[in-house]
């Protein structure tokens, strides 16, 4: 089974203390730890179980610019067979629609058996897998938690519903799911896998180069801005040294029912 | 001003919840709009809904099929996209229905789509959240062609007013005929585990930053003393440092105690979402950014390694002082 992992390089929220930049259009860029999106790592080690089970390659894809070449290399290194860079200046100013589409021309052009994205990226909107499927025709399913392949080329889907609970369908194939973290453990990578790869050459492509004109990239949806929410009153913090916080803390716990009076 | 249509949910005949916010969504959208309702089903449980809905719409679209059962969302887009005429505003939740549904129907309706809205501001400026909800954005989507928005459910106060009694109107002979690539086959119910956690007084709940699978007994020993129990955030049953049956949120229990401490947990709205009844929550987060301060009564910005073991040790203090003055007595 061969199989198209779409994957996103983010700031490392575990890494970082995020700061919006001066005219508040985006964070502060400056000294970011990047990673890849957590969601997309459980899809990568997904892709790299079936594949070892049932045979057939797994290439990644991201679309963005020369910066993301490194999350590549990561996958490459956790065992994908194939990396492919999207790269183009449009990606800065298009949207998620822009971006399925990208990926999506490229899953056209290629045969894959299956296509997985993480659920969602650090803007959260858990949208370019249902859009990819819309834009090729293909089944869809978000929030994933197993697959399993049955006879017949098809797949058994557990999907997260309310409440832990987990909604079962059998989808055919080729289909497009969002992998939900948790799925497996995906396996450590080290650097000195990553330096094994290090010389691999990873094609890099345009949008021009997968038919894609410049105009269909234009945003339909844009942000104006960002701001730091407020949500009822905020916490009471309580500071000093950790003693005193303690002490303060035990006799409002106290005055709460935390602590039997 | 585009149509405004609301995807209608429901379960054993009865209209969700997210119905009474949504209409509220489409008045702030748009005060003077009659927002139709979709309601897509089966049989008597979709004619149930369908009276439900009359009196909150003046127009209630019935969409009857077979393959609706399931809640299929493939065969719904199908549907959806042959009756919902082009320029609409469409309406769903932002639950897992609606990640399903809510990206292909906007892509092949040609629509704008903007996800998990929060707010709605005056100019269409709708308010979401980034980078796990540390950050708010305000967006600005394109109408021309309509768009398809989903709305974090409870973020908005359910319209209850009755208006006059809306119309059924039967859509489901433009259902177009079908052959489904994804087919419903059961669902799954949540395991139950050794602590009941929705029954506790007292939480102590850990999260990401309590790194590793042995610290999880400092939270233990902390519950044991205040009498309570562990929960958790996603990450630590991803990790599998504890058992599904004790997460918190929106694929896991929902909790009501009286005392939530939350331990190195950044508060996700899908885990902010698992905690109701208003108990008092107290944050301990390193980082002073964590949108858990945002709900929380209480924050101590601190490492909760180093934090709980304190604390831990100055309410047994607590305990033994009370035990002793008992005892002088």
């Amino acid at each position: 089974m061969n199989i198209l992992v779409c994957v996103r390089r983010v700031p490392d929220p575990a890494e970082n203390e995020f700061r919006l930049n001066g005219p508040r259009t985006d964070l502060s860029r400056d000294d970011l730890v990047y990673s890849i999106n957590e969601w997309d790592n459980y899809a990568v080690e997904e892709a790299l179980q079936i594949t070892s089970r049932l045979g057939g390659e797994v290439t990644v894809i991201t679309a963005g610019g020369e910066d993301d070449e490194e999350i590549l290399r990561r996958q490459l290194a956790m065992g994908a067979q194939r990396a492919v860079l999207v790269s183009d200046e449009a990606f800065v100013e298009t949207d998620a629609r822009g971006i399925a589409m990208a990926l999506a021309a490229y899953a056209k052009k290629n045969h894959f058996d299956l296509i997985l994205t993480g659920v969602q990226a650090e803007s959260g909107g858990a949208q370019v897998g249902g859009m990819m499927a819309a834009m090729l025709d293909l089944p869809f399913a978000s929030l994933v938690t197993s697959i399993e392949a049955l006879e017949g080329n098809k797949l058994k889907v557990a999907r997260e519903v309310a409440g832990g609970n987990k909604e079962i369908s059998e989808m055919d194939l080729p289909c497009v799911l969002s992998i939900q973290t948790g799925i497996n453990e995906p396996r450590y990578v080290g650097m000195r896998g990553i330096r094994q790869v290090a010389s691999v050459e990873i094609p890099s492509m345009d949008v021009g180069a997968l038919g894609i004109a410049a105009a269909e990239l234009q945003p339909k949806v844009e942000r104006a801005g960002y701001f730091t929410p407020v949500s009822g009153t905020g916490a009471e913090m309580l500071s000093g040294d950790r003693d005193d916080i303690v002490n303060e803390l035990v006799e409002r716990l106290k005055a709460r029912g935390g602590i039997p009076a | 001003m585009n149509p405004i249509f609301i995807v209608a949910l429901h379960q054993a005949g009865l209209p969700d919840d997210s119905v009474g916010e949504l209409i509220s969504v489409a008045k702030v959208i748009d005060p003077s709009s009659a927002p139709t309702a979709l309601a897509c089903g089966y049989g008597a449980e979709l004619d149930s809904v369908c009276t439900s809905l009359r009196p909150m719409f003046r127009e209630v679209w019935k969409l009857a099929n077979e393959h609706f059962t399931g809640s299929n969302s493939e065969a719904m887009r199908e549907a959806l996209v042959a009756i919902v005429p082009k320029g609409s505003i469409v309406l769903l939740a932002h639950e897992h229905f609606g990640l399903d549904l809510a990206p292909g129907l906007s892509i092949k309706l040609n629509a704008s789509y903007v996800p998990d809205v929060i707010a709605v501001e005056e100019g269409l400026k709708l308010i979401r959240q980034e980078f796990n909800g540390q950050f708010s954005v305000r967006m600005e989507c394109d109408l021309s062609a309509g768009a398809v928005i989903t709305i974090r459910p409870g973020c908005f106060k359910a319209t209850s007013t009755a208006s006059a009694e809306g119309v059924v109107i039967d859509k489901s002979a433009a259902i177009p005929t079908m052959t489904l690539h994804r087919r419903y086959i059961t669902t799954i119910p949540a395991q139950v585990g050794d602590v009941d956690i929705t029954k506790q007084t007292v939480l102590v709940s850990v999260g990401r930053g309590i790194q590793d699978q042995e610290n999880i007994g400092l939270a233990e020993e902390l519950a044991s003393v205040l009498g309570g129990a562990v929960s958790c955030s996603r990450p630590v049953v991803d990790a599998k440092w504890l058992e599904k049956s004790r997460q918190v949120g929106s694929s896991g229990a929902t909790v009501s105690p009286k005392v939530y401490l939350a331990c190195g947990i950044s508060g996700s709205f899908q885990h902010m979402t698992g905690i109701k009844g208003a108990p008092f929550l107290v944050a301990i987060n390193k980082n002073p950014g964590a949108p858990i301060f945002q709900f929380a009564d209480i924050g101590i910005v601190d490492d909760v390694l180093e934090f709980l073991p304190v604390l831990t040790e100055r309410v047994r203090e607590v305990l033994a002082g009370k035990g002793a003055a008992v005892a002088a007595r």
